[in-house]
């Protein structure tokens, strides 16, 4: 079956006073229907631009340089006006991040769900919109009397849950959540989290789910992909890219998390920062930080490739599978077996 | 509700006593009752030389304010609070000076806490200045070996530089420096890593541990991040709407939690492995504030395990459930 959603090589640039800063580099991906996919990278590594291409909600300053992004099989960057202007909503609906800011002030949350259905549904009556609102809420967990309330009378987990029910109003195929819970406390994480995924499961939606939080990320996603300085680094199944990272980067990040769970391990500590998009290194972006590099890696890009059947990952020395991390030998630190990442083997 | 103290009181570089501070809720003009928001009540802890408490609870639940009353940035409405033994409320003129050096306070956001309009130089060398410290030399002598202790080299390289020349981490750095710069011996740190990414958040947190280890500074670490406060701190202390209900170990009390509310808040934890599936935690409802808050178990409404009983007693006072793991529950 042909995916929903495809990235094509898609890479975009924005114009700024400094140069043309490469915000997307040659990003492939691909999203079945029903599929979550959870996009992970640290502030500043595209995910939101990607959010953003696929909604086509670029800003002026922004420049699609190559690749196309298919959508049901068309091309969004050939389509007209109105036709993204359907797309948007009924195929592809966006929680933006921040979501508590997202909602109008001066309007009731009601209203303002129910003109986001009339305006995407011209035959919808307004009183079919309203008994769509009270389904919506009932889905999402907010008591229906509430939809008479002005934002300002919500407390942040109940605006969270407004959004969504927002984001699900026209059906869309697809649902892309920005950092959905980060400024929310982990009691109402857990909860909208699980509502989430339990609407997507229900009605087999599309989902890609944004987060800089590995452990968000982990709980919620079917297809991991993770960035870094605008580029796909590695894209697999979630069980594949939490146990068996191949990319320095991924490998990594994964260590990098504490986690209540299982006996402490000691933190990975990536050295350096995030390189300046402006002018990113030669070669693979990450070797100025990587503890496997080679002399090879600051001169070759290296390719997308299949490093393991539907794992994929651009690494010219990636991660072996059990095998010893270079960085843990060089810090002097044997590997600690038995933690419980899986990661790491005796050396 | 006074914790029996762990070691000889000596042993101890703060300690809390009763501890509370409410704020005047404004409603109208003309109303008549005064409405209390209960951010700080009764809490009673300590924190032993160089050791590191860390302080967890959601937004709301009187952590920062804790920190704020240590640091002495607002005043208690009652209970004591001591730094080496001496009151904190009682100091005066020339020891504030002295107290000021002694406490210091890193922020959660280095964007905001940094003046923009400040060299790296300037700004680390505040405190210095403020003291009337040494000359010139000796104070940018001094700038330039914290830098490069915080992890800043070349220093020479940043010490003209303005904020916005740096990236996040660095600036949290520079932040760090600031409050080391005159040799504290208490540093209350609210949420210094929330603001970061990850690649750098570690490198923040082994810095903290570091400091601690090579100039033996005793840390107040306020967090919300259970997992964060696991890997840095000895002992974490949870509260609840202006309540500390469990302290224990970091690591018993993320292993075996006692209080419905601690059980509840490691079970929603997200975890790195999408094998694992967490069960669903139980507790019902939503945090509300503590206005005027009825005499009761703070947590009775959103409690699985309360009973009739818990709504007619006070508050639980905490009790020590086994050695050195405190919980303040009716139905331990």
């Amino acid at each position: 079956m042909d995916p929903l959603l495809k990235l094509d090589d898609f890479t975009m640039h924005y114009r700024t006073k400094a140069g043309w800063v490469q915000a997307v580099d040659g990003v492939t991906l691909s999203l079945a229907r029903g599929q979550a996919l959870g996009l992970v990278g640290e502030s500043g590594c595209g995910k939101t631009s990607i959010a953003m291409s696929v909604m086509k909600l670029l800003p002026y300053n922004s420049k699609v340089v190559r690749g196309r992004i298919l959508f049901e099989g068309r091309d969004i960057y050939s389509m007209t006006d109105g036709e993204v202007r359907k797309m948007r909503w009924k195929g592809v609906a966006m929680i933006f991040q921040a979501a508590m800011n997202s909602l109008n002030p001066v309007y009731r949350v009601g209203n303002q769900i129910v003109e986001a259905i009339v305006t995407h549904e011209p035959e919808t009556s307004e009183e079919e919109a309203w008994a769509r609102v009270r389904s919506l809420f009932e889905l999402v967990g907010i008591p229906k009397e509430r939809m008479y309330h002005y934002p300002h009378e919500y407390s942040g987990g109940m605006k969270q849950r407004a959004v969504i029910a927002m984001a699900l109003a026209c059906n869309p195929k697809m649902i892309i959540a920005d950092e959905p819970t980060t400024a929310l406390d982990v009691i109402v994480q857990d909860k909208i989290l699980r509502e989430m995924d339990q609407i997507r499961r229900k009605i087999n939606m599309s989902m890609i789910y944004i987060s800089h939080d590995v452990s968000v990320i982990a709980e919620v996603s079917d297809v991991v992909a993770v960035m870094y300085a605008g580029k796909l680094v590695e894209l697999g199944q979630a069980d594949d890219v939490f146990k068996r990272p191949r990319h320095p980067y991924t490998y990594a990040l994964m260590r990098a998390y504490p986690s209540i769970l299982g006996e402490k391990h000691e933190l990975a500590t990536i050295p350096g920062e995030p390189p300046n998009l402006l002018d990113p290194p030669s070669g693979c972006r990450f070797h100025p930080r990587c503890d496997r590099a080679s002399a090879e890696c600051s001169k070759a890009d290296p390719m997308w490739r299949e490093i393991c059947p539907g794992h994929y990952c651009t690494c010219h020395n990636p991660v072996e599978i059990g095998g010893t991390w270079v960085g843990q030998v060089r810090s002097g630190k044997a590997a600690d077996g038995g933690d419980q990442l899986g990661t790491s083997s005796n050396s | 509700m006074a914790l029996p103290a762990t070691a000889d009181a000596a042993d101890a570089i703060l300690r809390v006593e009763h501890l509370c501070k409410y704020y005047p809720v404004s409603r109208g003009l003309f109303q008549r009752r005064q409405l209390l928001l209960h951010a700080v009540d009764n809490v009673s802890f300590e924190v032993k030389r160089g050791e590191v408490l860390g302080l967890v609870g959601e937004s709301g639940c009187g952590k920062t304010t804790t920190g704020r009353l240590i640091a002495r940035l607002t005043f208690p409405t009652t209970g004591r609070i001591f730094v080496d033994n001496a009151d904190v409320s009682k100091i005066q003129g020339a020891d504030m000076a002295e107290f000021r050096k002694k406490i210091q306070m890193i922020f959660q956001d280095p964007y905001e806490s940094l003046d923009p309009r400040m060299t790296i130089f300037d700004i680390v060398a505040e405190p210095l200045n403020v003291n009337g410290m040494g000359n010139l030399e000796e104070r940018e002598q001094r700038v330039a070996e914290m830098l490069s202790l915080v992890g800043i080299s070349p220093p020479s390289a940043f010490l003209f530089r303005f904020p916005h020349e740096l990236s996040g981490g660095q600036r949290q750095r520079v932040a760090i420096a600031r409050a080391l710069v005159m040799n504290p011996t208490f540093v209350v740190a609210d949420e210094p890593t929330s603001m970061l990414d990850v690649s750098i958040r570690t490198g923040i947190m082994k810095l903290l541990a570091q400091l601690r280890e090579d100039l033996g500074i005793s840390y107040l670490y306020i967090t919300h991040d259970l997992a964060v406060a696991r890997y840095l701190c000895d002992r974490i202390a949870v509260m609840y709407l202006g309540k500390i209900v469990e302290v224990a170990e970091a690591e018993e009390i993320i292993k075996e939690p006692l209080h419905p509310y601690t059980r509840a808040l490691i079970s929603a934890v997200p975890v790195p492995d999408p094998a694992v599936k967490r069960p669903v935690p139980t507790i019902k409802g939503g945090v509300s504030k503590p206005i005027n808050p009825p005499r009761r178990c703070r947590f009775y409404e959103r409690c699985p395990v309360a009973k009739s009983t818990c709504a007619e007693q006070d508050h639980p006072a905490p009790r020590e459930v086994s050695g050195g793991h405190f919980a303040a529950c009716h139905q331990l």
